[in-house]
């Protein structure tokens, strides 16, 4: 059983009142982006065994979106977050990089 | 490796069954393949077996990183029916259907295929309308299946309270060849005659790495050595997406957890397989008397084969208004396995962005029916570089706005 903190009404909630939103901080393309672009957001998805980055939305509860940062593979749970961000916190980032070393940030060079 | 027969029983009995020799043997990687298959599930092994026995390719590796149908081909809940909406898929499933019908003969072991009858209830209107076009979609692609009313379901399956309160039974999709078979069996069956053609079906082998060179595979980086091969073949279900990773491009895929459980054996009362999707759940009973029970999958990406209390609960609540009479059964096991789920909900057999690499990935909750036309269709594509059944299935359908659209047409459970 998945359990995640709400970030607005800080409930812990079992996966039964959340509803699963997919991959987070995808960007998007629409109108005037190529062929690939579009296929890519559309389509295409992170799959990592590992740590993970998604949407879920407090469904039976406050109904906002949040973030959830999680290990798909031991269902560790790193952290969860507001959802008016285009990434992971730095806080977050911290807590997966002293777990997961060798770990970042797909937007870090 | 001997032939199966009666007479082979017979003999053995008479000389205490020490003849009996290994099914398929456990041979060192060699340096070279002609063809590489990763995943030793139903799929990989049928698609090895259709490359030697359609194809004449025998110079083939099976590397699985577990044991020999460990996967989600231990995992299902054995279900076979091809009613699907769709052509592409009704002819690929039909044709897996058709495959499982002389498959124990085919190699030589038996599968027990059990063509008890597969329905499908219809407990909304909605699903009464969507239903009888499937079943004219069917009439239409030569797939035998027929609605069939309330009387009709309570005949073929007494156990079923048609006039449930919340979900009353309005009819029902009926496919009266489909049923189901040991999933075991199936693989250790095609892991059999691979063995016996020369192929090497190597265990405890984990792929880490896929070399390419000028846009094309070359081998194979596993735990046990590293492997050179002509074609490489991905069938590995749930980790689809890990392994095109290591070969550097991406899916349109996600790995879920879906779940069965079955409860204690007791005696025969159900000899056709149920399926409610409306209330997401499914039941048969097995040969042994389990009520094999199955339900909705996961919507997250989950890779660790376990299932949760909340799908048992939410499972096993549905089924039990539509048969009263298990309310009591107490279950046994529940496992999970990770499915690959495509978001058209129809698989991928396909070429990838590189050279001679083919994959077979994303018949997400739905695989095992499929195995045999699977394999077919896909060991077609490997040797051919093109096949009818896959045409349809290639991983440019979504770039290309071509869906092949079972989410809608199959309900849930699939």
């Amino acid at each position: 059983m998945l359990i995640l903190t709400c970030p607005y009404c800080g409930i812990r909630c079992d996966e039964t009142e959340l509803a699963p939103g997919g991959e987070a901080h995808l960007r998007r393309f629409g109108p005037g982006s190529s062929d690939d672009e579009l296929e890519d957001y559309l389509f295409m998805r992170a799959n990592p065994k590992g740590v993970h980055f998604e949407r879920w939305r407090h469904a039976y509860g406050c109904g906002k979106w949040f973030h959830a940062a999680r290990n798909t593979v031991t269902l560790e749970v790193y952290g969860t977050y507001p959802a008016q961000v285009h990434g992971p916190p730095q806080e977050i980032r911290d807590v997966i990089s002293a777990k997961v070393p060798g770990w970042r940030w797909k937007d870090e060079s | 490796m001997g032939h199966y027969s009666a007479l082979a029983v017979a003999r053995e009995a008479f000389r205490d069954h020490r003849g009996w020799q290994r099914a398929w043997k456990s041979p060192e990687p060699r340096r070279r393949y002609d063809v590489v298959i990763v995943g030793a599930g139903g799929h990989g092994l049928a698609t090895a077996y259709h490359l030697g026995r359609n194809h004449g390719i025998t110079n083939v590796a099976i590397l699985e990183k577990g044991w020999l149908g460990g996967g989600n081909t231990g995992r299902n809940t054995t279900i076979i029916r091809s009613n699907y909406l769709q052509d592409a898929s009704a002819a690929i499933y039909e044709k897996a259907r058709a495959l499982y019908e002389t498959l124990s003969q085919d190699l030589n072991y038996n599968v027990m295929f059990s063509p008890r009858g597969v329905m499908m209830l219809a407990q909304t209107e909605h699903e009464v309308r969507g239903y009888r076009r499937t079943a004219h979609a069917n009439a239409l692609q030569g797939v035998e299946t027929e609605f069939i009313e309330p009387g009709r379901v309570k005949e073929l399956c007494p156990i079923i309270e048609v006039r449930g309160p919340r979900y009353p039974v309005l009819g029902a999709l009926w496919q009266p060849r489909g049923g189901t078979a040991r999933h075991d069996a199936v693989a250790w069956g095609y892991a059999r005659r691979c063995s016996e053609m020369g192929m090497d079906i190597i265990q405890k082998c984990e792929v880490t790495g896929i070399r390419t060179s000028g846009g094309e595979v070359k081998g194979v980086v596993t735990t046990r050595g590293d492997v050179d091969c002509g074609k490489l073949g991905i069938v590995v279900a749930g980790h689809s997406g890990h392994l095109a990773e290591m070969a550097g491009f991406r899916l349109p895929v996600e790995s879920v957890a879906l779940q069965a459980l079955v409860s204690e054996p007791v005696k025969p009362c159900m000899d056709v397989v149920v399926m409610a999707n409306t209330v997401h759940g499914y039941m048969s009973q097995s040969d042994k008397g389990e009520m094999v029970i199955g339900g909705g999958a996961d919507g997250f990406v989950n890779y660790t084969q376990r299932g949760s209390f909340s799908h048992i609960e939410e499972t096993v609540r549905a089924l039990v208004e539509t048969f009263p009479m298990i309310s009591r059964l107490k279950m046994l096991r529940h496992w999970g396995g990770i499915v690959d789920m495509t978001g058209d909900r129809s698989p991928i057999l396909s070429r990838t962005p590189v050279g001679n690499l083919f994959i077979n990935c994303g018949w997400g909750t739905g695989g095992f029916k499929a195995i045999p036309g699977s394999g077919w269709g896909f060991a077609e594509l490997m040797a051919k570089g093109e096949s009818p059944l896959c045409a349809a299935f290639g991983l440019d359908r979504f770039r290309e706005g071509r869906f092949i659209d079972e989410s809608v047409a199959a309900g849930v459970a699939h």
